[in-house]
């Protein structure tokens, strides 16, 4: 199941299913895949490690 | 109410501050005024000393004579706040403006036999529009919609500075107030030391981080998808048009004015974190940015002209909150005036050491680990300052 992980801070969500292509995350890239460096692409102050995880699939 | 915003207790709040922000779109204006007078009343170089008198001069007095502003919207405003058009049509219809009057204060020059005196104060003039266009280009490119991110673009390029759009959100935000960032001043190091740091730390860090950008999505550094030669392609069409009509005895003339515009930016930077420093923490990485990690400026007149730039502190901590939106906290560190007056203040090194050095180090309670000091200058400035030395971020106490 694709899941959801949002940024506490500005309240982006990283949708596994859509992936960032922007940041060079192609659609389907797994949470679990991406680099610890990976940065909140809305606000920058908030990394991976701060992500929280959507209980459900983001909308 | 006419535009009130609803709360959820049934009240609504109207934000007085509505139309002030229009001194953001009239300020910079006032670059069109010395050389519409000067063609149009009388050819007097005075005229030209308009905008930046006013900038450096009334803008400052103002600030000292209006004071502060300490209210903040109510919190359950903010959304409506946040949603409403208006405040974003500010915002493009600056875009124009500075686009015009970088235009008409070029071909002025180009058309005018003036004094040194008289090219010095269009380049003030002008380099102060490429510095607007960097606070609109701030205010934009921190938004997350294509228009508003094209637009910061279409902005930055008036400065060529559209670095800018990259290095500040991905880098400066990421690494403000620590060692690692080269847009985060030190305690005891001046402005003129600084820029050498800033200008071209800020222009590598934006590079590599867009070079890692294009890599991961399997795209060539130089291509238009290079989000730093986007802008910089602008700037190069938008420079090469106005020697090939004014001729190349204007480039010195573009390029002081492009750095007088970068500068302003290094002036914001310098000011913005003077000194103050994140904790790093036990894994290494640094505490999240707080609102006391930026100067804060609540003067009135002068955040209404540059988008209340100047309410840094919540900023840092929540970057992508809109302009209208942003809040005062309680104990902040606390700039004594505006941008434009603390500005003056760091050209003249003693004096800014004299003013900051002592409120820096009041915010700390003297604790030298809160500190981001110029490492040539630290062994110095605690025995000037009688602070007890505490061991540096990094070092292992024996």
């Amino acid at each position: 199941m694709m899941r959801g992980y949002q940024c506490p801070d500005c309240g982006y969500v990283y949708d596994e299913q859509r992936g960032e292509p922007h940041e060079g995350y192609a659609a389907g890239t797994l949470w679990a895949d991406l680099p610890e460096s990976f940065t909140c692409p809305d606000c920058a102050v908030r990394e991976k490690a701060d992500f929280i995880e959507l209980s459900e699939q983001p909308s | 109410m006419l535009h009130a915003h609803p709360l959820n207790h049934g009240t609504t709040y109207r934000d007085r501050k509505r139309y002030l922000w229009l001194f953001s779109l009239l300020v910079p204006c006032l670059a069109l005024v010395g050389p519409a007078l000067y063609v149009w009343h009388s050819p007097s170089l005075l005229w030209l000393w308009i905008a930046p008198v006013f900038s450096y001069v009334a803008i400052p007095l103002l600030d000292a004579l209006m004071g502060e502003d300490l209210s903040n919207p109510p919190e359950d405003a903010v959304p409506a706040l946040e949603t409403d058009s208006y405040y974003r049509y500010i915002t493009y219809a600056l875009v124009p403006i500075l686009w015009l009057s970088f235009i008409v204060n070029v071909a002025f020059v180009g058309s005018h036999d003036l004094p040194w005196h008289g090219v010095l104060a269009v380049v003030i003039s002008a380099g102060g529009t490429c510095g607007f266009g960097l606070n609109l280009g701030h205010e934009l490119g921190h938004k997350k919609s294509n228009l508003e991110r094209w637009l910061a673009k279409i902005t930055l390029s008036l400065g060529f500075y559209g670095h800018f759009f990259t290095e500040h959100n991905r880098g400066h935000h990421k690494d403000v107030a620590t060692p690692a960032d080269p847009a985060s001043s030190r305690m005891g190091e001046s402005i003129y030391r600084f820029m050498f740091r800033e200008i071209p730390g800020g222009f590598f860090r934006a590079w590599d981080l867009e070079a890692d950008r294009l890599e991961r999505c399997g795209r060539s550094v130089w291509s238009l998808d290079n989000e730093i030669l986007q802008p910089a392609l602008i700037s190069a069409v938008l420079y090469g048009t106005l020697l090939a009509i004014f001729g190349m005895t204007l480039l010195p003339f573009l390029l002081l004015t492009a750095f007088w515009g970068a500068y302003q930016l290094t002036s914001a930077n310098y000011i913005e974190h003077y000194g103050l420093l994140r904790q790093q923490r036990a894994d290494g990485r640094y505490e999240h940015c707080q609102p006391h990690h930026s100067w804060n400026s609540n003067h009135l007149f002068s955040n209404w002209a540059l988008f209340h730039l100047q309410r840094h502190s919540d900023h840092h901590a929540h970057p992508t909150r809109r302009y209208q939106s942003l809040r005062d906290f309680p104990d902040l560190p606390r700039l004594p005036n505006g941008y434009f007056g603390m500005y003056l203040l760091a050209y003249l090194p003693p004096l800014w050491f004299a003013v900051m050095n002592p409120r820096l180090i009041r915010l700390v309670n003297g604790d030298t680990r809160r500190i981001n000091f110029e490492p040539a200058k630290r062994a110095r400035l605690i025995r000037q300052y009688h602070l007890e030395q505490q061991p540096a971020a990094g070092e292992v106490c024996a």
